[in-house]
């Protein structure tokens, strides 16, 4: 089973988990830029944060074999803090980055006007740069939030095929099916989808545009959840073309819009050892790159 | 293993067709570095190219060297600065390998902050490129030796360390000597460059 994990949270994870992850099969993550849990006061946090996500990060995920992308955005939930609002000056120089392959995570937390002229402004960045977006639906009223963003989706004038609506369950996935937007799902140990859940629906509405994603992060979450909807396919009577179909074909056909993946290594090698140092790979170290903390 | 990157190396005719309108863009207005630095391996390519290196650092290179000349030498080495620090991983290691080229057109002393960063940071991407002859050439002797040290820390091969033999010391074989004791001391393995250094004490 090769994954590509469409948005899960790497900072917040452990080098055991990158190894469990090459494990299962994931060669390929993106992570959405969000809220860190504790909220920040200053944009220079998010300049640290941003440069974190393309720089350490990536380079991390590299030495355990994994390629790791970035979706840049300011999420709702600081978007509603003034204090973060000229984070919304620095992102053209972030969307112009190898292996950022959409604008997000954008959408409403807790559906104020502030989230609201903030997503609209960063949908029309997402044209201006030409890429993807991937839309958060908010935890709370979930069906309204759903609504009023495919309504703002349609005002501004994506193409729905550019446009990822993401968190979805039950309740919200006719919405964003008939508005022609791919739909995301986060697989969560007690929380948003389950396994069988998740298999249920697919069940219902195929496997078109649709992407499977662990969303771990800080929280009580499992990075193996993609891999577990896997085996819960293959139970339920998939074949292993329809489980890459939804674990790898998919988050390539709806980020590669982006031109950004950064895939060429894991198309040609699969194994890291083939990689070189300028890559990020692990050399034959004394020390990892990490130990000296 | 180092690559010899510089602003002199050319790519093949579609390659140099393609990074051609770039340098142009650049050399029209040095203030579009950063969006074309950003866009160039999409545009150019990607992979091993030509001298060793890879085809988005000799594009980068060469953009960097071309900005630099156009803003002439009093604002060559706040170009550097800027595009080092707006730059991903990727641009930085491209910035810190086009220094060597730089050093002629006005930068001196000024891009040792920047080296400085790049030894502070645990990417060996970062770290290996940092090492090159304009650190040989700028780097105080007490950061110079950290560099060393950091590369056999995290696993860069010494061949990365430009002018090595002429630049090492009695205090940098005292420090590779402690760093050997301290692995031996742990029951773990002394990199294989740390022992051929020590083999070659004068």
């Amino acid at each position: 089973m090769r994954i590509f994990d469409p948005h899960i949270h790497m900072t917040s994870r452990t080098t055991d988990d990158y190894e469990a992850m090459y494990d299962a099969g994931v060669r390929a993550v993106v992570e959405p830029a969000f809220w860190l849990g504790q909220p920040r006061t200053s944009v220079g946090s998010f300049v640290d944060y941003f440069d974190a996500l393309l720089g350490w990060e990536r380079f991390r995920a590299a030495q355990f074999g994994i390629t790791h992308h970035a979706t840049i955005a300011l999420n709702p939930k600081e978007a509603n803090d003034p204090r973060c609002l000229g984070v919304l000056d620095l992102l053209p120089r972030y969307l112009e980055k190898d292996g950022v392959v959409a604008v997000g995570e954008v959408g409403f937390d807790s559906m104020t006007d502030a989230e609201e002229t903030v997503m609209v402004r960063q949908l029309e960045l997402a044209g201006e740069h030409d890429l993807p977006v991937m839309v958060h639906t908010p935890h709370r009223d979930k069906v309204a939030g759903t609504r009023r963003t495919l309504e703002i989706v349609g005002q501004v004038g994506l193409p729905p095929e550019r446009v990822l609506v993401d968190h979805l369950n039950e309740n919200t996935i006719d919405l964003v099916d008939d508005a022609g937007c791919w739909a995301g799902f986060s697989v969560y140990p007690d929380t948003k989808m389950d396994e069988r859940r998740m298999v249920a629906i697919l069940d219902r509405r195929g496997l078109d545009r649709v992407l499977v994603n662990s969303a771990a992060d800080w929280g009580r979450s499992d990075p193996l959840k993609t891999w577990r909807t896997g085996r819960t396919m293959l139970a339920g009577g998939y074949t292993d073309d329809d489980v890459d179909r939804v674990l790898w074909r998919n988050p390539v056909a709806f980020y590669g819009q982006s031109g950004r993946l950064l895939l060429d290594d894991v198309a040609t090698a699969g194994d890291y050892e083939g990689n070189t140092l300028q890559r990020g790979e692990p050399v034959t170290a004394a020390a990892t790159a990490g130990e000296e903390g | 293993m180092r690559p010899d990157i510089d602003a002199k190396l050319l790519f093949d005719t579609a390659r140099e067709g393609r990074v051609a309108p770039l340098l142009e863009e650049v050399r029209g207005d040095p203030s579009a570095l950063g969006r074309v630095f950003a866009r160039a391996a999409r545009v150019v390519g990607r992979g091993v190219g030509p001298g060793g290196g890879r085809v988005e650092d000799v594009a980068r290179v060469r953009l960097l060297v071309a900005a630099c000349e156009t803003v002439g030498p009093d604002a060559a080495a706040g170009v550097v600065a800027g595009q080092y620090a707006r730059g991903d991983a990727d641009e930085r290691r491209a910035v810190l390998l086009a220094l060597a080229d730089l050093d002629g057109l006005g930068v001196g002393d000024a891009a040792v902050p920047v080296i400085l960063d790049a030894l502070r940071t645990n990417d060996t991407r970062l770290v290996a490129a940092a090492m090159g002859p304009y650190a040989a050439a700028h780097l105080p002797a007490d950061a110079w030796r950290h560099g060393v040290l950091k590369c056999l820390f995290t696993g860069v091969p010494l061949t990365a360390v430009a002018d090595l033999d002429a630049r090492r010391d009695a205090e940098l074989d005292r420090m590779v000597r402690a760093f050997a004791d301290e692995r031996r001391a742990a029951g773990r393995d002394v990199p294989e460059d740390a022992v051929r250094l020590l083999a070659t004490i004068r």
